[in-house]
């Protein structure tokens, strides 16, 4: 692909993140030009067309997961950007951070096994609209990895009525697969604007069929697609 | 000004580590119920007075210390020495 069709996109590196190498080399291949950004920066790259929180352990998971890290001074800008409307993906750990930011609703607790899970989990998608799911097709089961020990969405029932009736909730574990104990089977929320979403699966795990599954590629791709497009309309 | 935060998970949220440390004791041979697992945080905070120092502190427990969708916290402040 020529280079300047390939759209900016920043994986923010926290002290603890794992992921961040996985997660660029995956929007890499997918077309994207992606690159790590240490969170002490105080600004995203000017050309900036999305932004990836991704997965691991920041700041030791101190405290509960992601308080810590949404006050790295990167995430002034994170805000700044995912309020005008900027594409802002979390993958686990990433997602932990949006939901402490304030960017999604709910929060990640515990697994309600009290065991980490590391294993492949059937996902439904719910929402084939979005900027993170345009290339799933409607009733599409994604097959994509989970590794976590907090990744137990919860929202109390007047939040997840709320989530539900504003059609928030864009991914699930299949029914009966739920790993974590997570409250409606969430897998995955996306903001009422629609430009910023999380999720607990890893899709940068399963984007080669080395893998086991390329079913990642079509959340990652659908990012670099609509991040695509708006490095244009702004170009 | 010395405060004490207990922070605790809101009653009625399963508790998995509550859960985990009761079922030890359990096996340790004591007949427990209701173990719940929270976090103690301790501080010095620059107040003018005692009133002062709790307002600081809930805006520090609304803010970080706790999530209010799924944690309850206590206020403790010390008289100054």
């Amino acid at each position: 692909m020529s280079d300047a069709l390939r759209p900016a996109i920043s994986v923010v590196v926290f002290p603890g993140s794992n992921d961040d190498r996985d997660t660029e080399l995956a929007l890499t291949h997918l077309g994207a030009d992606a690159s790590r950004l240490w969170h002490s920066e105080e600004r995203l790259p000017a050309n900036t067309a999305a932004v990836v929180l991704p997965g691991g352990f920041s700041y030791g998971d101190y405290l509960r997961c992601g308080a810590i890290a949404r006050f790295s001074p990167v995430m002034r800008d994170v805000v700044r950007f995912a309020n005008e409307g900027g594409l802002v993906l979390g993958i686990c750990n990433g997602f932990q951070i949006l939901t402490e930011a304030g960017l999604l609703p709910g929060v990640l607790r515990q697994n309600s096994t009290l065991e980490f899970q590391c294993q492949d989990v059937d996902l439904v998608v719910e929402r084939t609209d979005t900027a993170f799911t345009s290339r799933c097709s409607p009733g599409d089961r994604l097959s994509i990895p989970v590794k976590n020990g907090e990744g137990c969405w919860f929202a109390d029932p007047e939040l997840l009525a709320e989530a539900e009736a504003e059609g928030l909730i864009a991914l699930r574990y299949a029914p009966g697969t739920n790993p974590n104990g997570a409250i409606a089977d969430v897998a995955g929320v996306i903001s009422t604007s629609g430009n910023v979403f999380g999720l607990m699966p890893h899709p940068e795990h399963a984007v080669d069929p080395v893998l086991g599954s390329t079913d990642g590629a079509k959340i990652l791709g659908s990012l670099v697609d609509a991040a695509r497009s708006a490095a244009f309309a702004t170009a | 000004m010395k405060a004490t935060i207990l922070i605790r998970p809101k009653s009625g949220i399963l508790d998995p580590q509550g859960l985990a440390v009761e079922t030890g004791l359990g096996h340790l041979g004591f007949n427990v119920q209701n173990a719940h697992v929270g976090r103690l945080v301790e501080l010095d905070v620059s107040a003018n007075d005692e009133a002062d120092a709790r307002a600081q502190i809930e805006r520090m427990c609304e803010q970080l210390l706790a999530n209010p969708l799924i944690e309850s916290y206590e206020i403790v402040v010390e008289a100054a020495a």
